[in-house]
């Protein structure tokens, strides 16, 4: 019955071969094209251009990029802005998240284990302008009440909103790290009259260790990469929210952020001013960061496959 | 019978999607184009302190000649300068003069000459909670407060004693490429003068005015025509010992009020068609009513 193909089937064969490598080409060639093209824009002042001094860009605290006089271009605040915010929510939502994941493939049935799944998966469909506007009302309200601040867009409110975004991912990888342990481990440790508290933190956490940094990883990848949401609950404030009188880290200060910078002041920079060049350096500065984490993460994910 | 009428739907549906497609060929076009049905579209952006003045124009325009739709967008003034430059816009709005280096790149751009038209007067009004004691204030106190080199960051280096016993200034700015951030700068600090750091910058002439309605211990900077009832606009004196004159019609035409401004409207050489009649009516005594709706001051001249 089976017949030899036709030419046009051949030629059709080849055609749709090729279209499906191209489209599996294709993403490589979008991030290498980003990428080039945002150093294309940014990396003239790495060259010098302008008597432009990197140290001082990445160590001066003072940004003024409109100012008549003498703009000056120092990040330094905007990269602690970020970092603090970053690093806040990441504190919060790890526990959370980590305690959510525990639960949801431990302790809860199946039932209660689908309904969390899928709540958890619509908190990640949230846009992120809506959670902006989450911290810009209803947060910065709650903030000022129960700290009693004069104004509530500050570090704190930032970092909060941000946990709640990255605790999708941090949940499900986690739980899909944790799942991935065989059930021989749970077994042979009950088998060793070990509670469940002790089957969890002496054979599942360990087991499951580079998994649940990955997630920890991803979560604090999205947490630096977050625009608009920090643009519109941190205050937008060029301030160092650390100094050297007690507590040394000021959660109730207006911060910004680097993202936030960039996408408030892009649209107004003509092309190709030192403003310009400046805010597409940050966009290289903020690539090398997030590329950075990501590439940990994928090597540590590597490791469990090996293991 | 049957199939008739799915013939007869089909080509409905044929009608319903070619008409749309020279609809929307059509109004691409500009502000001399005409389109399929005859409409002219005008786009106009830039200064977001105008962006309701402009908005109530367009809407009283659409009544009166319903031929023209002009379609107005915010952004900020350097935005709608940007868009002039670039010939995505026809009308800009802004709430500051053009730069040199705008009006060179415009020349070079669209090969044109930018014309500037005052569209009307606005006072930069400087507001506090409706709670603060505070009634009016001087350009050197401004300066102290939110000036590079100011050392004022608490009510009581003022002497004022703030509502709820929260001391610290909350200081609320706009982001950079504001006309009035820009306006409120030079008139306050001088040409070359920069703001002091960390200042809470908003992106909206409306945020600043509800912010300070819903924050005790802020001061802040916007249009007049953003004041509500929860806020209190300050009265301001060039300088200590001088009166203090509110931000009024009055006292913006007579040059009493020390930071009040033109709004200005900029076309891409001479207008012509329907932009030229957008524009005269703007200035024309129906327009003008609507800038004085809008919260504004009327350009007398016209």
């Amino acid at each position: 019955m089976r017949k030899s193909l036709t030419t046009r089937q051949i030629v059709a064969e080849w055609i749709i071969e090729n279209l499906i490598r191209l489209c599996g080409i294709s993403a490589i060639l979008f991030v290498f094209g980003i990428f080039f093209f945002v150093f294309r824009e940014g990396a003239p002042l790495l060259f010098g251009e302008g008597g432009f001094d990197l140290i001082k860009f990445l160590t001066s605290p003072e940004w003024y990029p409109s100012s008549n006089s003498n703009p000056r271009y120092g990040i330094l605040a905007l990269i602690l802005g970020t970092a603090s915010v970053s690093c806040l929510a990441v504190l919060i939502s790890v526990p959370f998240g980590l305690g959510a994941a525990i639960f949801i493939s431990e302790f809860c049935g199946p039932k209660l284990k689908e309904g969390l799944k899928i709540v958890i998966e619509l908190l990640a469909a949230i846009p992120s302008v809506v959670w902006g506007f989450i911290g810009l009302t209803l947060m910065k309200g709650i903030i000022e009440s129960v700290f009693g601040v004069p104004f509530g867009l500050t570090v704190l409110n930032g970092a909060i909103i941000l946990a709640l975004m990255c605790l999708p991912i941090i949940v499900s990888i986690s739980e899909d790290a944790l799942r991935a342990v065989p059930d021989s481990y749970r077994e042979a440790a009950q088998g060793l009259g070990a509670t469940r508290w002790q089957l969890i933190y002496r054979v599942l956490l360990p087991a499951a260790k580079n998994g649940l940094l990955a997630a920890v990883l991803l979560g604090v990848g999205r947490a630096v990469g977050e625009t608009m949401a920090v643009l519109m609950a941190t205050g937008h404030a060029v301030n160092i929210p650390i100094d050297g009188t007690p507590p040394y880290f000021h959660a109730l200060d207006s911060v910004r952020t680097l993202t936030a910078t960039i996408a408030a002041e892009l649209g107004e920079t003509a092309q190709g001013s030192p403003h310009y060049r400046v805010l597409f350096l940050i966009g290289i500065f903020l690539f090398c960061i997030t590329f950075t984490i990501n590439l940990v993460a994928d090597l540590v994910v590597r490791g469990i496959r090996k293991e | 019978m049957k199939n008739q009428k799915s013939i007869i739907s089909n080509l409905f549906t044929l009608g319903i999607v070619t008409s749309a497609i020279f609809l929307s060929s059509g109004c691409g076009g500009g502000g001399s184009n005409a389109g399929g049905d005859g409409k002219i579209l005008i786009q106009n952006a830039g200064s977001d302190t105008m962006v309701n003045l402009a908005q109530a124009w367009s809407e009283k325009y659409a009544t009166i000649e319903p031929t023209v739709s002009v379609e107005v967008a915010g952004g900020g003034s350097g935005t709608g300068v940007a868009a002039l430059i670039n010939g995505t816009t026809d009308i800009a709005n802004c709430s500051r003069s053009m730069k040199e280096s705008e009006v060179e790149k415009a020349k070079t751009n669209g090969g044109k000459d930018p014309k500037e038209y005052i569209m009307g007067f606005d006072a930069l009004a400087v507001y506090v909670h409706k709670d603060n004691p505070m009634e009016s204030i001087t350009i050197q106190q401004l300066a102290a407060i939110y000036g590079e080199k100011g050392e004022v960051t608490k009510w009581s280096q003022l002497g004022i004693e703030a509502p709820g016993g929260k001391d610290e200034i909350i200081r609320l700015s706009r982001q950079s490429n504001s006309g009035t951030y820009a306006y409120f700068r030079e008139a306050i600090l001088g040409k070359d003068g920069d703001f002091k750091l960390g200042s809470r910058d908003l992106h909206g002439s409306k945020d600043v005015v509800e912010t300070v309605a819903s924050t005790e211990s802020a001061i802040g900077y916007s249009g007049m025509g953003y004041a509500t009832d929860h806020v209190k606009m300050l009265k301001v004196a060039k300088k200590e010992g001088a009166d203090a004159y509110a931000p009024s019609v009055e006292n913006t035409l007579s040059k009493a009020y020390p930071i009040a401004r033109p709004l200005f409207m900029y076309t891409l050489g001479e207008p012509e068609g329907a932009v030229k009649a957008y524009m005269d009516w703007c200035l024309g005594p129906d327009g003008q009513k609507i800038v004085e709706e809008s919260g504004y001051v009327a350009n007398p001249t016209d």
